[in-house]
Parts: structure tokens; C-alpha cells; sequence
């Protein structure tokens, strides 16, 4: 049970790191930055702590890992050791060292999909929102159908047809996940558009981009985050899917979608090899939707009863 | 029956890899050769055979024109018989015709077995093999090996016989008769019924889903009496390695193909199963388009095969189980196989030597891999990619979806993949595999590869009579492809497959195809 | 502020967001109209999926020939299939006498091995709406029970550790969480490592088989609704009536049962539907690792073969599941919502 072992004590010490990162932050800070350190639950700081640590592995990854992320270092699943911390993968890569550098690549990917996905289909959704009518009904309606079409199977489709590069696996992926947004944020928009400091801001004269950029957007801020920080995991799990499909990314860079891919048959006979990249995808989704959490129970104004 | 242990609460320690990694490493070298265990064994009859195989799809057909993968090829097997059958020696066997004789490789003679019959009842007749050969011919056939009928001529019925003529001596012939699309089928009117099971095997089909399984009961009236031992047979289809695993794990089939080699030792360990690594001809490469820049040079193909690590991609690719390949199509299973010629090993110096042969002091190249090509490219591109380097080679690895890589980047049809990766089964004759991928002109000729004398050597080697001169012809023949040739080929990969401890097997198992040749449903038994 | 997030709560959505919101108008001879306009919108909707898929099918490299015949195709055999199977009329055309046919109900048959697609479809619809509904009988009650359990005791340990629990189950790829059952519960022999199932399997067999792929089917959606569940309460909790049910002094059980939740139907109904769209077209993943004859299998296979005519029905019935679940969805959120009903 050594792994679980592990795995366990390292939670518990970066819940530890946390608390007292928190507790330095409230006796130190003043302020606004003082005030959120005071509102801050523990979870959240963890969910802060957790996409800091990533971040930082992410920039510093070329100095970070014991070995380049492509060279074959040694033979095929080599037992972890002192010179491979977590051992070597199929063909003989530092799995360390992918793993690290798989921070930069994964996260890197998954946030220009993601924020793509979103600058096409929140603009596009607040705009439909907006301007209404005919330009509406038309997107809407061809959203509506591309949104009827299965996710993984229309970006199967597409990939075939355009080729598996990195550009057009992260454009492919936006491209389905926007008509998700556009949704969003075309329903957000709805209920903004009709309020009056919208029509009086239209009463002034001011053009749709305006009020898009300074009336609409800030109001709809939050639903939009919420749906940012969990369509940022899931491009991790699309590229897993496609990847168990026969799609995937380029070699020999090293993201975690595929890593799982790539060994997850061992798993068939107890070993814990893909359960490595796994649970970086698991722990960064769980730290990034306590922070999300956080967010929106804050937005939501609901104060808590003793 | 499944009396192994488990993990049950969780996963296994730290150390349990390493354990396991030496496990491999025994089990491996133990099985180079043909599985020789269970053989004072006699052979029962009964039982269900289940075989989980990676291949399968909704659109498989019946039509034997068209079949393609170990899914139909197996299905075919247990309901079909051939022609001729090439035995587990490798040797020719008579199944349906008695015997086949020609005086000057041109007219072809085949008695045809007496009281044979179809499944339907139907009693089998020189028409029918006739019909069934015809479906490969004439202008408006859509099977995939008209070209390697295209020499024959006419196709007769004489009395009990069937006559076959060609345009020039072959005598190798009857071997193209095993080829598995040409089973002996029954005749409608000239005509086999490209949409019926008929036919006059060891079992008779129950139920066919398309892409799911197919069962099939033993053939009571079936005209061998020592074969199709089991009672049953049932072929699933589970085209993912991990889920062929868990099934053979658990006891829901008896035999799986393509095990992954990274499991294999993990596997073994289980005690539920063995591994047969049965090594053949076939084999993996890199062709290289040779009409395109820089392929042409022939210097730059050589500096190319001397910057690929052949034994670590038998290690890692193969799991071991295969053997290194010299750039050699024909296997150390052919008649005729080349086992002097000089070994490439990898050796930078030599593949910067030829570099500067070439005027070049650095190469940039892409290769274009899909694991569709064969399991496990995208891997050896990457690896590729690596031993290259150190020869001042930058080769890119481009992975291509697997969905359409026959068409698309096989055989350069866009200008955009001149180098990219390719698998053969390998064939039971020389001329077989030349013709079809190395003779200048040949449809499937993936480097484009055009040598005056090792097109001359083919068209002399095919009607020369005289055993060591066709010997010494092919031979030379090996030595062209080889150190000339455009394409590159690390290794001859076994074919790999676990059985359950349930199921016996023979003493020895045939290396032309997989699956014992696919004859595993009929040679096989439980133990 | 309930306008807002009560009806879009920040939760992940692997199909999609309903096909329109809520529809806009009270009394039932209003949600008939609704029904009838949704109805005709989604037709139309269908055509537009069917010429989108053509058009992606025709653009994908090779055809049925070249993809029946792979490696060992010549340009002669090619021509002959193509030519047997009417691959050589232009594409409009073809899309055309499709069109035609499947306005009359006719599907055509599997141009790949010529079996009737109706015949072909019709086994694997079966599975695959089993499989869906069996997952979503797992998964609805114990979504709804958490989710308003943790609503109930939000920011409580209990909370954080459902949250952070579904959250990890949903960022584990599909086959991987299928793998660690299979590792956990049937190379143990309490269940089979793979479907087999036939159409006289009986009930009792057949949900005993299909356990692990719904309980994999489960795992992924769970989150989804379990967090949704609790958002909508959470936002209703701020409401002035539930302080004033929590200043009479009513338990915080009865107010969050007999309060909240009526009020947050609508959107939790939605994602329900919406996760049922999941269930019936997102599944290939899943089927593939339980050989688990269904509908997302069938078209992964078509497409690759470009079996066009097999690829154009299930996408139809695809996108027919997805906007009847997304009608459903909303007629019913209209009628449990009083206010929607009886809105001006």
C-alpha cells in the first residue's frame, strides 16, 4: 500500500502547506488582499496552492527535469530507481521528466483551447444575445445542430479530415467546445440584455461591441469562469478519448492525456504507472473547481449561517 | 477455474514492477522457439473454444474478395477448407485436391477429393472450385488479389479434375492456392454466393453479428477425422488490448492475439495463460519513396539504415519477440532466406560516413507513422527519431491518424509522405512477396523501387528449375533489396498470441500466418 | 440574482446546454404550442445534421472502396467496387436520392456488407438505450441524494469530500475508470470483464452483465449532476421566502425538500436530460472496452469505413435523441415550475 501510502501523505501535506501559507497570509496582509486571505477556505487556498505548484513546474520545466523530454534514456519500464525517480515509460523515457514537462504542454494546450473556445464563443454568444433576430436565430439554430452531433465522434471527424498537428487539434477541440459556450453564454446574456442600464446605455448611443466589452460581460463574469475552469480540465480527458481512438498528439511531446493512453493497459495488472499522469489531471481539476467554487459562492452572495 | 489472486484491495506496491520486469526478461528467453510442451497429449474432442481477436468491424463482408484481417480470416478457416493447406511444417498438404502435378509449370492438374459436401448438403465438384478461383478473375472483379492471379490464363473442369492454365511457368503455383481469400465455396450457376456461410469445413455457422461474433457448431459429416476437435466455436471481436487481456484473465476466451509487449511477463506471471511467439516472415519498415528527394540517393538510404537501432526496437517494440531484420522481406522461415549476408547494426559513424558520400553533413527528414501501420509505429518513429540524431539526422516524426493511412500516406498517393511506415504477413515464396512489393511496376511497390538487374533476377528465378541456381538467384535478389533497396526493415515480428491453460495445442504451430495459420479452430484442442 | 446562475449553474456539461431555454409562455394550450414548434424546429435541425455529416464524410480522404480494399488496393479493383456500389454518381446527387429515401422511411442497406440498415441498427439501439437508461437509474437517484445532501451540509467535510470525490472520478478518462473496475470487480469474478449478451438474454443476466459499463457510465456522470443539484439549491438558499421558512423555525431538511428543491427543478432537470444525451450518444469509449454492441461503436466503424448511408442513420438518431431529451427536458421543467407557467 505504499503508493496509497504516499499519495495520501502528500495531500495531506500540501493541505498542510496550504493552512499555513493562509494563516501567514492573514496575519501578514492587509487590505483587499487581507480581506480575501480572512474570507479564503481552506480548500480553496489548497485549489491556489496546487495551480501556483503547477504553474511554476509548467515555466520552469527545461530546469526542473533530470532529463530531456524526448530522450530515450534507458530500457522499457525500468523499476523507479534513484537515477528515474518514477522510472522509465515505453520506450525508455524519463517518466519524471515527461511528467514535467507534460505540465507545460498539457496546461499549455488546455488553456489556449480553452480560452479560444471561449473568446469565439462567449463573443459570439453575447453578440446573438444582443443583436437578436435573425443573426440569433441563425447561429443558434447551427449551433443547436453541431451540438446534436456526438463531441468525440464530430472531432474524430475533423481531425481525419484536417490532420493531427497541434494547431489543429486545439482549434478542432475550441471549435466543438464554443458552440458550448456560445450556448452559455447566449442563455447568461438573455437575462442581461433586458435590463435597463443595458437599454440606456444603447439610449446613449453606444455601439454592440461597447456594450458587450462593458455592460454585458462583467455581468456575466461568473457563470462564464465557473464553465472556464471545468472546460480547462476536460481538454485534458477529450485528448485522452481521442487519443484511445487512435488520435492523438504529436510525438514525442509529452502531455498527460495521452501518457495515460499509452499505459493504461498495465493497469490491468495493479500497476500504477498510468495512474501517475492520471492523477495529475484528477488533482488539478480538483484544485482548479475548489478555486471555482470559492468564486461563485462568493458571487452568489449567500452568506453562511453559524 | 480462475484460481489466480488479485489486487483486490488496491494497487501493488512499489517493488511489485521490478518482480514483475524480471519475470519477463525469464519468460522471454525461454520462448524464442515454437511452443514444444503438452505434446504427449491425445487429442479430445469437446468443449467451446471462445477467441477474443483485436480485428473485427460492423462492415467486415463475407465476400472472400475482400477479407483482409485475422477477425475474417479465422471466421473463414473454421468454416472453409482451401485448395491446398500449408501444414504446420510449412510444407504443402492436399485438402481439397488430392494431389496437383504440372510437366512444364504452364498446365496445372488437380484431382479433386472425392465425397466431400457443403454444410447445405450439397456435394462438392470440380464447378465449384472452379467458381470459387473465378471470383478473383475477369474485369469486373473487385477482389483484392486479381494481381496475383492475373497470370493465369483459363480454368477448366476435366473429369474429376480442375485444370489451370498460365501465361508463363510458375512453380509456385500451388502455393498461391493456400492463399486464404480463395476458400472452396459452392457454385450457383458459375457463380459463388458472395453473401452465404456455405461451405465445407470443420464447423458450420450458427450466428454471425457483424463486428460482435459469430459462433459455430462442429460439421458432424465433416470429411477429416482428425481435426475440428472442439464442439464449438466462438470468435469475438474486442479490438481493444486491454479489455483481450481481461477477457482471457477471466476466462471469458481461451485465446487473444496481439498482446501488448509491455504485458506480456505481467501476463505470464498470472499462470491463467502462455504466450505462443511464433516466429514467421512477417516483418515491419520504413519504405522510402526512391524517385523523391533525397531518397533517391542511394547513400542516403544506406546512412538511413545504419541510424536505426534494430535490436532495441525488437526489445521495445516487440517486447523480444521477433528478431532483427536486415532490410530482408524474405524471413528465416522462407526456402531460400539469406542468413550470410552482412548484418547493418546501428552505427552513427557509418550513417554520417554516408551522409558525406551524399555531400551532406546534416539530413532533415519526416517520417510519417500511424499505428495503424503496425502496433507500435508511432513508438518506433519516436525512437527512430532518437538513434537518428546522433547521426546529425533531425528527423521529424509526423503521427498520421490511423483512420485512412492506407490510402492517404501509404504509397506517397499525395507527394507528402514519402517516408512512412508499412507491415507485410509475409509470404510463404519468394516471388510472392518481390513481385508484390519490389519488381518495378508492381501495384503495391511502397518505395518505388526500380532495379534493372533484381527485376531481370525475378522474371529468370521464377521458371528456373535447378534448386541451387534459384538458390544463388534469390539469394542475390536479398542482397539487392537489402543494401540497395528502398526500404527499410528493422524487424521480423512473431506472431504473438496467449492461449488459456484450458486450450492444448500441438507440438508445433505453424508460422505462415497467425493463429497456427489460422487453423487454430481445427488443429487445436482442450487439454 | 436567481435569474442568472439558478438556470446556467457553473457545472461541467459534456453534451451541451439545452437546444433553447425555457420556453417563454404559460398555460398548457401554450406548452402544446411550444411542443409543436420545438417539433418542427428539430426537423429541421435533423436536415441540417444530415448535410453537416455528409459533407464530413464526403470530405474525409478515400471512400468505401478504397477503404473495403486498404492495403492491397489497385485503381482497377477500386473502379470495379465503386462502380458496384454507385459510389461514381456526384455527391449532391447521392445526397439527394438519400434524402429522398429516408423521407419515406427507407434507410438503405450497409453498402459495406449489404444488410439493411434498419435490421443493422435496430439490435444495437436496443443495447444502447438500455444501457443508457440503466445508467441513469444508477446514477439520477444517488446524484440527487449527494447533491442535496451536500447542499443541505454545504462546506461541511461530507461536502468537500463528495465534491472533490466526483471530481476526480470525472477527470479520469472513461476507459480508465473502466479499467480500475474491471481490475477491482472482475478479475476478482464478482462480474464479467465483458458484455455478452444476445436478444434472448433475460432480464436479470442482462443487468448483471451490463453492471461495469453502467457503473463506469455512472462514475462519469455523477459529478455533473450531483453538482448541479447542489448549486441550484445553494442559489435558492439566499431567496427571502427560505429565510423566512428558516426564521419560523422550519429544519433545514424541510426547507431545502419542500422549499428549495421544487425551485430548482428546472435546471436539474435539464442536466439531467442532458446527461441522458450523453448516455445514448456519447458512449463509444465505453462500449469499445465492454464489447458492448451499441450505436457509438456501429457509427465509429461506418465512419472509418465511410459507409455513408450507415454513418447518416445513426447520426439522425443521434440527433433525434438529443433534441426529444432537450423537449422533454423543457416541457417538464415548464410544468413543475409554477412561476414559468403562469408568467404574464
Amino acid at each position: 500500500m505504499g503508493f496509497a501510502l504516499s499519495v495520501t501523505l502528500g495531500l495531506a501535506g500540501l493541505f498542510a502547506i496550504a493552512w499555513m501559507a493562509r494563516a501567514g497570509a492573514r496575519a501578514t496582509l492587509s487590505g483587499p488582499a487581507g480581506a480575501i486571505a480572512q474570507d479564503i477556505p481552506l480548500t480553496a487556498a489548497f485549489g491556489v496552492l496546487v495551480i501556483l505548484i503547477y504553474a511554476a513546474v509548467a515555466i520552469a520545466a527545461p530546469v526542473l527535469a533530470p532529463f530531456p523530454e524526448r530522450e530515450i534514456v534507458g530500457g522499457q519500464f525500468q523499476a523507479w530507481s534513484a537515477a528515474h525517480p518514477l522510472g522509465t515509460d515505453r520506450i525508455g523515457r524519463d517518466m519524471l521528466s515527461r511528467l514535467i514537462f507534460g505540465a507545460r504542454n498539457t496546461v499549455g494546450i488546455a488553456f489556449v483551447t480553452t480560452a479560444l473556445a471561449f473568446v469565439v464563443g462567449a463573443v459570439l454568444g453575447l453578440w446573438a444575445a444582443l443583436v437578436g433576430g435573425w443573426i440569433d436565430q441563425g447561429l443558434s439554430r447551427f449551433v443547436d445542430a453541431l451540438m446534436a452531433i456526438p463531441a468525440l465522434i464530430f472531432s474524430l471527424l475533423l481531425l481525419t479530415i484536417f490532420g493531427t498537428s497541434v494547431l489543429t487539434l486545439i482549434l478542432v477541440i475550441a471549435a466543438v467546445d464554443a458552440t458550448r459556450v456560445f450556448r452559455l453564454a447566449r442563455a447568461v446574456a438573455q437575462g442581461i440584455v433586458v435590463m435597463d442600464y443595458i437599454e440606456a446605455a444603447r439610449l446613449r448611443g453606444e455601439g454592440s461591441w461597447f456594450l458587450i466589452r462593458r455592460e454585458i460581460l462583467p455581468n456575466a463574469m461568473a457563470p462564464l469562469v465557473a464553465e472556464f475552469g471545468l472546460r480547462f480540465c476536460f481538454v485534458f480527458l477529450s485528448i485522452s478519448s481521442l487519443s484511445f481512438l487512435g488520435l492523438g498528439i504529436q510525438p514525442p511531446t509529452a502531455d498527460w492525456g495521452s501518457m495515460v493512453k499509452d499505459n493504461a493497459t498495465l493497469i490491468t495488472f495493479g500497476d500504477v504507472t498510468p495512474l501517475l499522469p492520471a492523477g495529475c489531471i484528477a488533482l488539478l481539476t480538483v484544485a482548479v473547481n475548489f478555486v471555482v467554487d470559492w468564486q461563485l459562492h462568493r458571487a452568489s452572495g449567500l452568506k453562511e449561517q453559524a | 477455474m480462475t484460481e489466480f489472486t488479485t489486487t483486490g484491495q488496491g494497487f501493488a506496491p512499489l517493488s511489485r514492477r521490478g518482480v514483475l520486469k524480471g519475470a519477463a526478461a525469464v519468460g522471454a528467453a525461454g520462448l524464442i522457439l515454437p511452443h514444444t510442451t503438452r505434446s504427449a497429449q491425445a487429442q479430445t474432442r469437446g468443449g467451446t473454444f471462445r477467441i477474443g481477436i483485436g480485428h473485427g468491424s460492423t462492415t467486415d463482408t463475407l465476400d472472400p474478395g475482400l477479407w483482409d484481417q485475422l477477425y475474417v480470416q479465422t471466421f473463414a478457416a473454421a468454416r472453409h477448407n482451401y485448395l491446398i493447406e500449408v501444414g504446420s511444417d510449412g510444407q504443402l498438404h492436399p485438402e481439397i485436391a488430392e494431389s496437383w502435378s504440372s510437366s512444364d509449370g504452364v498446365t496445372w492438374v488437380f484431382p479433386i477429393r472425392q465425397g466431400v459436401s457443403f454444410h447445405s448438403g450439397k456435394t462438392l465438384t470440380p464447378d465449384d472450385v472452379v467458381a470459387s478461383i473465378n471470383h478473383h478473375r475477369g474485369d469486373d472483379t473487385t477482389s483484392v488479389i486479381k494481381p496475383l492471379l492475373a497470370a493465369i490464363t483459363d480454368v477448366r473442369v476435366d473429369g474429376n479434375n480442375v485444370v489451370v492454365t498460365l501465361e508463363a511457368p510458375n512453380a509456385d503455383l500451388p502455393y498461391l492456392m493456400t492463399d486464404y481469400h480463395i476458400p472452396i465455396m459452392p457454385s450457383m450457376g458459375g457463380k459463388i454466393d458472395v453473401n452465404s456461410t456455405d461451405g465445407c469445413g470443420g464447423y458450420i455457422v450458427e450466428s454471425f453479428e457483424h463486428g460482435v461474433q459469430a459462433t459455430l457448431n462442429r460439421n458432424p459429416n465433416y470429411w477429416k477425422s482428425d481435426r475440428a476437435w472442439f464442439d464449438r466455436i466462438e470468435l469475438v471481436s474486442i479490438l481493444d488490448a486491454a479489455a483481450r487481456l481481461n477477457a482471457l484473465i477471466t476466462g471469458e476466451v481461451n485465446l487473444i492475439d496481439q498482446v501488448d509487449p509491455a504485458t506480456i511477463g505481467m501476463l505470464e506471471s498470472r499462470g491463467v495463460a502462455r504466450i505462443l511467439s511464433i516466429p514467421g516472415n512477417a516483418h515491419y519498415g520504413f519504405p522510402m519513396d526512391s524517385r523523391a528527394a533525397p531518397y533517391s540517393d542511394n547513400n542516403i538510404r544506406l546512412a538511413l539504415k545504419y541510424a536505426i537501432d534494430r535490436q532495441a526496437m525488437v526489445d521495445v517494440i516487440l517486447g523480444g519477440h521477433g528478431a532483427v531484420a536486415n532490410d530482408n522481406p524474405i524471413g528465416p522461415a522462407n526456402r531460400y532466406f539469406h542468413a550470410e549476408m552482412e548484418a547493418k547494426t546501428y552505427d552513427p559513424d557509418k550513417a554520417r560516413y554516408y551522409l558525406q558520400q551524399a555531400g551532406l553533413s546534416s539530413l532533415d527528414v519526416t517520417i510519417s507513422v500511424a499505428d495503424a501501420a503496425f502496433s507500435g509505429a508511432v513508438d518506433a518513429g519516436a525512437m527512430f527519431s532518437e538513434t537518428a540524431r546522433a547521426a546529425g539526422i533531425n528527423m521529424t516524426v509526423d503521427r498520421v491518424p490511423n483512420d485512412g493511412y492506407w490510402d492517404n500516406v501509404w504509397l506517397n498517393p499525395n507527394g507528402n509522405s514519402p517516408f512512412c511506415a508499412t507491415y507485410w504477413g509475409g509470404r510463404a515464396v519468394e516471388d510472392h512477396m518481390f513481385t508484390t512489393a519490389y519488381a518495378a511496376g508492381g501495384a503495391w511497390n511502397e518505395s518505388f523501387w526500380d532495379n534493372a538487374r533484381f527485376n531481370e533476377l525475378l522474371v529468370a528465378a521464377r521458371s528456373e528449375i535447378n534448386e541451387d541456381r534459384r538458390r544463388e538467384m534469390y539469394q542475390e535478389m536479398q542482397q539487392l533489396v537489402s543494401f540497395e533497396g528502398s526500404t527499410i526493415i528493422p524487424m521480423y515480428n512473431n506472431y504473438v498470441m496467449a492461449v488459456s491453460n484450458g486450450v492444448a495445442t500441438p507440438d508445433r504451430i505453424s508460422a505462415n500466418w497467425n493463429f497456427d495459420g489460422f487453423r487454430c479452430v481445427e488443429r487445436w484442442w482442450m487439454a | 440574482m436567481d435569474g442568472v446562475t439558478d438556470e446556467r449553474p457553473p457545472v461541467r456539461d459534456r453534451t451541451g446546454g439545452p437546444l433553447s431555454g425555457h420556453a417563454e409562455d404559460g398555460t398548457l394550450s401554450n406548452v402544446m404550442r411550444m411542443i409543436l414548434a420545438r417539433i418542427a424546429l428539430g426537423i429541421g435541425l435533423l436536415l441540417i445534421v444530415s448535410l453537416v455529416i455528409f459533407w464530413a464524410t464526403e470530405l474525409l480522404p478515400g471512400d468505401l472502396a478504397t477503404q473495403l480494399l486498404g492495403q492491397s488496393a489497385t485503381p482497377e479493383t477500386v473502379a470495379a467496387l465503386r462502380n458496384q456500389l454507385g459510389l461514381n454518381e456526384p455527391a449532391p446527387l447521392r445526397y439527394w436520392n438519400w434524402l429522398t429515401a429516408a423521407l419515406t422511411g427507407d434507410f438503405g442497406v450497409s453498402l459495406a456488407n449489404g444488410r439493411p440498415i434498419s435490421d443493422l441498427i435496430a439490435a444495437r439501439l436496443g443495447n444502447t438505450v438500455f444501457l443508457a437508461l440503466y445508467a441513469a437509474a444508477l446514477s439520477v437517484p444517488i446524484s440527487l441524494i449527494l447533491g442535496i445532501l451536500a447542499a443541505l451540509w454545504r462546506n461541511s467535510i461530507f461536502d468537500r469530500a463528495a465534491n472533490a470525490g466526483a471530481l476526480t472520478a470525472i477527470s479520469f478518462p472513461e476507459f480508465f475508470v473502466a479499467y480500475i473496475l474491471v481490475l477491482w470487480l472482475a478479475q476478482t469474478g464478482i462480474f464479467p470483464s465483458m458484455v455478452r449478451i444476445n436478444p434472448t438474454t433475460d432480464f436479470g443476466d442482462r443487468l448483471y452483465m451490463t453492471f461495469l459499463p453502467a457503473l463506469t457510465l455512472m462514475l462519469v456522470v455523477t459529478a455533473h449532476m450531483m453538482r448541479m443539484t447542489r448549486a441550484a439549491i445553494i442559489n435558492l438558499l439566499a431567496s427571502p421566502y427560505i429565510e423566512m421558512a428558516r426564521l419560523k423555525g422550519m429544519s433545514p431538511l424541510r426547507i431545502v425538500l419542500r422549499h428549495a428543491l421544487p425551485n430548482a427543478l428546472a435546471p436539474i432537470i435539464n442536466v439531467i436530460a442532458l446527461n441522458l444525451a450523453y448516455l445514448i450518444t456519447g458512449v463509444v469509449v465505453v462500449e469499445v472496452v465492454f464489447v458492448y454492441p451499441g450505436l457509438g461503436q456501429l457509427m465509429v466503424d461506418a465512419v472509418s469505413n465511410r459507409d455513408i448511408a450507415v454513418v447518416q442513420a445513426v447520426a439522425l438518431i443521434f440527433a433525434a435523441a438529443y433534441v426529444a431529451l432537450n423537449l422533454i427536458a423543457d416541457v417538464l421543467s415548464t410544468i413543475t415550475n409554477p412561476r414559468l407557467m403562469h408568467r404574464r
